[in-house]
């Protein structure tokens, strides 16, 4: 992908040549067809949506609606049958608070850590890289438990305190601001350093504006995972004024809110809830690439 | 020491626009002197009066400002909750007085006890979690590394027309949430949902997936008339090993933890599939090249040429997939529950469960720190197995 043109034209030509043509039919159907099988889901997700309740049970698969409705979506905002709506406005609001919060936190304190593990000398830090790598060792599902535990001491639960203080930093993050700073020459920061410019002025004036790749990699993936974060959600608080819409989902989809399957309304909630992670992933999806490429990151 | 992400954490910055490209502007920018730094003050005569000494004293406080935040979040809450469940979890805790203060009953190591060696309820619950995830485990590992690897050579050709959408296509499962993708597995796999529509076009009447706890290797070996799977009888059924009868070990995943296999595949492939795509697009051309000329057909350039190349990447694959895995819960929490019949049980959701549902916190954190030793031995496996290709004196400076 980061080939340069010049490169990719030469690059670019396969080594061996065509299938014969009715291999390539029979080619392009079966990948049309693997294709279809990633993409239907959703756009099953999407029509469903705008179908009724006995609708959606009937034609499962029915790509138009037999009588179109907004229904389902103008329960999710609040516009009609107010009572027995699912509040999934507070969700929303919820999930966007803690998500905004996180990624501010992660960006700076994994850029922090990151460029003091790379570049500062000071006593300990080995010792501190080691105990972040062993931090990345460790699964989340374990920490479930000893998550609401520490809250429970410290009072944070069921906080936006308790949901938000713990997401501030991630290990991933700060490996991979580390290996990001390791890669950049120690002349610009001495160059900085001998015009007099302080520790705090070089990593902030000089270091970090280089660092937008890394940044805007760090910035998507913290967004990503705390919009998608589900069990610190679950563990850390109790009470509906809490939810977001993972854990809000999750426990009306498994079975909590209201009668009945409601799958219409179910998929508006869970499409909207996908949209803001999508529109991301569609305007910087080279980002996206190149965190799944830092490996263990997702968990 | 080294680790599984070094390698591939590198390239990163890379395939988000190379770091090098972002240099030149700055590294020439004016007011750079032209000797290195530590030329002395002669070249900047706003440089701190402190000698060396005075800058290192200053570097280290600047260091361990930088870090406080990580040490203090990551100290607070996690490494401390850690050994605060570590002690919990030789407790008998209900979850509501303070289990610190010496109310909750010390009982040594009896929720360990209850778990692996005493016959009773909670052995059986335990085992059969692991069970259940261990078939998880034997089926969504192969097929997902399977899935990615095929993803990635069709994405691979370069003379197939939209790969670029294609591999759109394939990676955005990944990417969204958990518990949405979940949602929208509940709808299709419903009874008379569109999985079902779509198995009866061509004459199959699938199953009442959520709802059936049949293993789907005992149906095989019904159907094969080995044995009846509503009445196992036999040496079967008559053996049990840890509280479960030969005949429950070897009935496989029931139908129900198939369809969270099928998710698992379906969202964990895109993932897998730029793994794989990026080792496959650093296969030296020269090497196809020299095989094409030597008049080898893709068959064989895919033996030969393609599959001993990617024999590291296949071993990072599978080991990540090993390590996520043993951690399913988001995908049982919202499609079962550990219902039917406890065949979606897992080790996670049962600690979860344990804790929150029936008020067993020290059994709960005994379940957790059981699977934590399980995946810190596999990530330990990884990381040993891998570390010759990541040898580089990283972390000596």
């Amino acid at each position: 992908m980061t080939a340069h043109a010049r490169t990719v034209r030469t690059q670019g030509r396969p080594v061996l040549g065509r299938f014969a043509l009715p291999w390539r039919l029979l080619g392009y159907a079966l990948v049309a067809g693997l294709g279809l099988l990633y993409v239907l889901p959703f756009v099953l997700q999407l029509v469903t949506g705008f179908k009724t309740d006995p609708d959606a049970a009937a034609h499962p698969l029915g790509l138009l609606p037999v009588t179109p409705t907004t229904a389902a979506y103008q329960r999710l905002f609040g516009l009609s049958r107010a009572g027995d709506g699912v509040p999934f406005l507070r969700w929303l609001g919820n999930s966007a608070l803690v998500a905004v919060l996180v990624t501010a936190g992660r960006v700076l304190f994994d850029s922090m850590a990151g460029y003091a593990l790379a570049r500062l000398r000071f006593p300990g830090r080995s010792l501190l890289f080691a105990f972040v790598l062993a931090v990345m060792a460790v699964p989340g599902v374990a920490l479930l438990i000893p998550k609401f535990l520490v809250l429970n001491t410290f009072g944070l639960f069921d906080t936006y305190t308790g949901m938000i203080l713990p997401l501030l930093v991630d290990a991933a993050g700060i490996f991979i601001m580390k290996q990001f700073f390791e890669s950049v020459p120690r002349e610009v920061e001495e160059a900085a350093r001998v015009d007099g410019a302080g520790v705090f002025r070089t990593f902030w004036s000089v270091v970090l504006p280089m660092a937008r790749p890394a940044l805007i990699t760090l910035t998507i993936l913290s967004f990503q995972g705390s919009w998608n974060e589900f069990t610190h959600f679950l563990v850390a608080t109790q009470s509906s004024r809490y939810e977001t819409l993972t854990t809000g989902l999750a426990r009306f989809v498994s079975g909590g809110l209201g009668g009945g399957t409601q799958y219409p309304l179910k998929l508006a909630a869970a499409l909207l809830s996908t949209l803001p992670v999508a529109a991301l992933f569609f305007c910087f999806q080279r980002y996206f690439v190149s965190g799944a490429n830092a490996g263990a990151v997702k968990e | 020491m080294s680790f599984r992400t070094t390698r591939s954490a590198r390239r990163a910055p890379s395939a988000s626009g190379p770091p090098a490209a972002a240099l030149p502007p700055s590294a020439g920018s004016p007011g750079a002197p032209d000797a290195p730094g530590g030329s002395g003050p002669t070249a900047a005569p706003r440089a701190p009066r402190t000698p060396r000494a005075g800058r290192r004293r200053d570097e280290s406080a600047w260091g361990w400002l930088f870090v406080s935040p990580m040490v203090l979040v990551l100290g607070l809450f996690l490494m401390l909750p850690i050994l605060m469940a570590l002690w919990v979890s030789l407790l008998h805790w209900d979850g509501r007085s303070n289990p610190f203060g010496g109310q909750a009953e010390f009982v040594g190591l009896d929720n360990y006890r209850s778990l692996l060696t005493e016959d009773g309820l909670d052995r059986t619950l335990f085992v059969t979690s692991l069970r259940n995830n261990a078939y998880y485990v034997l089926l969504t590992v192969p097929l997902q590394t399977g899935v990615a690897l095929v993803l990635a050579l069709v994405v691979n050709q370069r003379l197939l027309r939209a790969r670029s959408a294609l591999r759109t296509a394939f990676f955005f499962p990944s990417v969204t949430s958990s518990i949405a993708v979940s949602t929208v597995f509940l709808f299709l796999f419903q009874g008379s949902g569109a999985v079902n529509s779509l198995l009866s076009w061509i004459g199959v009447k699938g199953p009442n997936w959520f709802a059936d706890p049949r293993g789907v290797l005992s149906l095989l070996l019904g159907a094969l008339g080995v044995v009846d799977p509503d009445h196992p009888s036999g040496p079967l059924a008559d053996h049990s090993l840890l509280g479960l009868s030969w005949y429950q070990w070897l009935s496989g995943p029931s139908v129900a933890m198939c369809t969270i296999i099928l998710l698992a595949v379906w969202t964990t492939s895109g993932t897998f599939m730029l793994i794989f795509l990026a080792a496959l697009q650093d296969i030296p051309r020269e090497l196809e090249e020299s095989a094409a000329l030597e008049g080898a057909g893709r068959f064989q350039m895919l033996r030969h040429i393609t599959l001993p190349q990617l024999r590291p990447v296949l071993f990072l694959v599978l080991t990540l997939g090993l390590i996520s895995t043993w951690q399913v819960f988001d995908q049982v929490y919202v499609m079962g529950q550990g219902a039917p019949g406890n065949t979606t049980l897992t080790p996670a959701f049962l600690s979860y469960s344990s804790a929150f549902d029936d008020a067993d916190f020290g059994q709960g954190a005994a379940i957790a720190f059981i699977l934590l030793a399980l995946i810190l031995c596999l990530t330990a496996l990884q990381r040993w197995a891998l570390r010759e290709r990541d040898a580089r004196p990283g972390r000596t400076r």
